[in-house]
């Protein structure tokens, strides 16, 4: 699943970032294999998102968030 | 002998390096370019002891050294080139205590450069109130370079920088990524071709140098594809071992855990900022009420200013002795100066409003909230700040527009942002629309005065859309677009920045206009008193026969009757800057215009708000000497002397706030446009497209309504 379908309330880990310069940027503003996001606010027209990552607070457009995959935090863990 | 330290502030977006700016500086600093280049450079000064001075060079924020915006590639313009005369002693880096990991990211690179750096960490009570706290002994060991904790907005730490800077000025630079899986020959005919000493910088160099187009990029270029260089792979593991060595420091150095994540501040606020219905309201309900501000709030200092001026006006007047002197400082410079210094409140007041947004953080939300309004325009959400930076002044607007990564977004939004009401117009709107409108007419609890004022604002939004919208259909682009923006903390907004940013602002309006405005009320006033010797003495004969007849009590009533000031007027119809209105005002009689509006429409060529002080420049030429009516009166009196109507008829008006609207009449924007895309083409374009547009659109309203 990637970023662009997670739902409020839901957290996930990062665990690939496809893309070419987009992928380097993400990189660059702390959007990691391993880090922890989840869903903050959406814009007012659906999209862009906003997320919470590691200790930032950033946000991007479905279609990209489209190239980060991820895994879905297990109930039990949380 | 005076000693100076040289330091560069480097450090992410949003990491308080403004703030620690200001701290050091005060208002000790100017903005300037760096020679030869369009590179926006602020530089200030402090004295560390009475033999050291410190010369500190604020650098855009950038979140690493391998630009992607045109902002970015400042930063990496300055610290890469050690021959450059702005090249720092020493780097102070900012970083954000409560994101330290992506911040130190940039660090590195940075002092892998071969710069000699220092950390400062900021914002240490919001990292603390986030649970999150660092033992700075162990960073200093981890990381191999001096930590100062600080607290830039509070002013904390300031003074124990001051003492490291003076006493303990770091010399070396500290290594931390490891070339040794780059191929060595490589690496070595890289150093060669780029004349740097460090192979780290060399690689740099040539990965952010080799899609340019000169000769020595493509030697760069073949170096990479001899050796098999995978550049976007070497990219990713450069980040993921620079963010090796970091997290093992930071997790090394941090005492406490991450607490459990409590709701903050900044996002319950952002909860209802960004939310669907209440967001896109609570952005309109703010632009509105800065308008309504502007124009209430700002009266009572005009009135002090023009009380000012009218009283330094006869001052003058009286203290000089009649002649040309005192004519040419009291109807030319002063007149001038005044129909423009009187508004300096509403340009302070707007500067405020926008300095305080951006400052607390809202201007980020309102780029989240926008963006998806402004894709279809060929822009994106960070478009928007320039955009309402437009509204203050369209040049350090344009400037700031360097952070969109977008080549094509950015310059549509160039081209457009002159369509912004900027402050320059505030003049003009007020002038005009007061003509027709009474300050104190009210429609339930607001202005009108704001209302048409808000609706001037908004058409000329409405513009730069639809503008934007047909340059997307023309400008193409195959850049990889994408809109990725942090959204930092809101924070309290912080006086003195504010303090510093106005007194900023309100210095080039005053500097900057003030200069151009005295010239050209100089020159027009030159202009306007002088003319063709044949036709001024054909005036001075007409009038000299007329009187010649009269007896003195005669002479008197003719005076009084207003012969002096039908003189005056036909003096300069008859003077050169008659004759000049005189020879346009075929081409702008369609748009209602006659050929004084025509005078005005030359001067403010240079800068749009030259039209009120030519306004009251020429009234005053025209008027009786000692009728110091306002310009606004002796406007509205004003007759078509074919007709005997009004020459300002509402058609007339709403014609003239249109071409004004729309019209590029600044030169510093031609000039800052055609820096900033590298070309004369794009500023030819946009001043072209502007001027048909102005044209255009006032035509039109003359010929329907007038």
């Amino acid at each position: 699943m990637n970023l662009s379908e997670i739902k409020k309330g839901e957290e996930a880990v990062v665990t690939k970032v496809n893309g070419d310069i987009l992928a380097l940027k993400l990189f660059e503003m702390g959007v990691l294999p391993g880090e922890l996001v989840s869903l903050e606010h959406i814009a007012p027209f659906g999209d862009p998102i906003a997320i919470s990552i590691g200790e930032s607070k950033l946000c991007l457009r479905l279609e990209d968030a489209a190239h980060i995959e991820i895994e879905l935090k297990a109930w039990k863990e949380l | 002998m005076e000693r100076v330290i040289t330091v560069a502030l480097v450090g992410n977006p949003n990491c308080g390096k403004t703030s620690l700016f200001n701290a050091l500086t005060g208002l000790n600093q100017k903005v300037s370019n760096f020679p030869g280049t369009t590179v926006e450079k602020k530089v200030g000064e402090t004295k560390l002891s009475e033999q050291v001075k410190l010369q500190i060079i604020d650098l855009p924020g950038t979140y690493s050294l391998y630009p992607k915006s045109a902002d970015e590639l400042v930063t990496y313009e300055i610290l890469r080139n050690k021959s450059e005369t702005n090249y720092p002693d020493l780097v102070i880096f900012i970083a954000d205590a409560s994101n330290l990991k992506r911040n130190l990211l940039l660090f590195t690179q940075v002092s892998d450069l071969g710069v000699p750096a220092l950390i400062v960490l900021n914002m240490m009570d919001v990292a603390e109130r986030r649970g999150i706290e660092y033992k700075i002994p162990e960073l200093e060991a981890q990381l191999g370079v001096k930590v100062i904790p600080i607290n830039a907005r509070k002013r904390l730490g300031i003074d124990a920088l001051k003492q490291v800077l003076l006493t303990d000025l770091p010399s070396v630079h500290k290594e931390y990524f490891s070339l040794a899986a780059v191929d060595s020959d490589m690496l070595n005919l890289l150093s060669k071709a780029t004349d740097k000493r460090n192979a780290y910088a060399a690689l740099q160099y040539a990965i952010n140098a080799k899609d340019l187009l000169s000769e020595k990029s493509l030697r760069l270029k073949s170096i990479f594809d001899n050796a098999n260089f995978n550049i976007r792979q070497f990219l990713e593991d450069e980040v993921f071992a620079r963010y090796h060595i970091i997290d093992v420091a930071v997790k090394a150095a941090r005492l406490k855990p991450k607490d459990n994540l409590k709701q903050s501040l900044t996002r319950k606020i952002d909860i209802v900022l960004t939310h669907r219905f209440y967001g896109i309201g609570i952005f309109l309900a703010l632009m509105f009420l800065i308008f309504q501000a502007v124009f209430s709030w700002s009266t009572y200092p005009m009135d002090l200013v023009e009380m000012g001026f009218a009283s330094l006006s006869e001052y003058v007047k009286n203290a000089l002795p009649a002649g040309v002197l005192n004519d040419l400082l009291v109807q030319g410079v002063l007149a001038g100066l005044s129909g423009v210094i009187v508004f300096l409140p509403q340009i302070v007041v707007l500067f405020f409003f926008i300095a305080i947004l951006e400052d607390i953080g809202y201007m980020a939300r309102v780029g989240f909230i926008m963006d998806k309004v402004m894709r279809p325009f060929g822009m994106n959400g960070k478009s928007i700040v320039p955009l309402i930076g437009g509204m203050a002044c369209a040049v350090p607007s344009i400037m700031a527009s360097r952070s969109i990564e977008n080549k094509r977004e950015r310059l549509i939004t160039i081209l457009v942002i002159p369509l912004m009401s900027c402050s320059a117009r505030l003049p003009v709107y007020t002038l005009l629309i007061s003509m027709f409108i009474p300050d104190t007419a009210v429609f339930g609890p607001f202005n009108i005065h704001g209302l048409v004022l808000m609706f001037m604002y908004l058409v000329g939004f409405a513009a730069a859309l639809l503008s934007a919208w047909i340059f997307k259909q023309f400008i193409k682009s195959n850049q990889q677009n994408y809109f990725l923006m942090e959204l930092p903390g809101y924070k309290m907004p912080l006086a003195s920045n504010l303090f510093i940013t106005l007194y900023e602002k309100a210095g080039a309006f005053v500097w900057g206009a003030g200069k151009i405005i005295i010239a050209v009320s100089v020159v027009l006033w030159v202009l306007a008193s002088t003319g063709p010797k044949e036709k001024m003495d054909k005036v001075a004969q007409k009038y000299e026969a007329k009187m010649e007849h009269m007896s003195e009590v005669e002479k008197n009533e003719a005076i009084i009757g207003g012969l002096t000031m039908q003189q005056n007027a036909d003096y300069l119809e008859a003077s050169y800057a008659g004759q000049f209105g005189k020879f346009i005002e075929p081409a702008i009689l369609p748009l209602g215009f006659d050929w004084k509006i025509g005078i005005s429409l030359l001067t403010s060529l240079a800068a749009r708000e030259v039209f009120v002080g030519t306004m009251s420049t020429i009234y005053s030429v025209s008027g009786a000497d000692d009728d110091l009516d306002s310009i606004r009166e002796a406007m509205l009196k004003e007759k078509n002397p074919n007709t005997g109507k009004p020459t300002y008829s509402l058609a007339t008006v709403f014609s003239l706030l249109l071409f004004y609207a729309f019209a590029l009449q600044c030169i510093s924007t031609v000039a800052i446009v055609k820096k900033e895309t590298a070309s004369a083409k794009w500023a030819i374009i946009q001043f072209v497209y502007l001027t048909v547009l102005a044209y255009g659109s006032s035509l039109l309203v003359y010929q329907i309504f007038g």
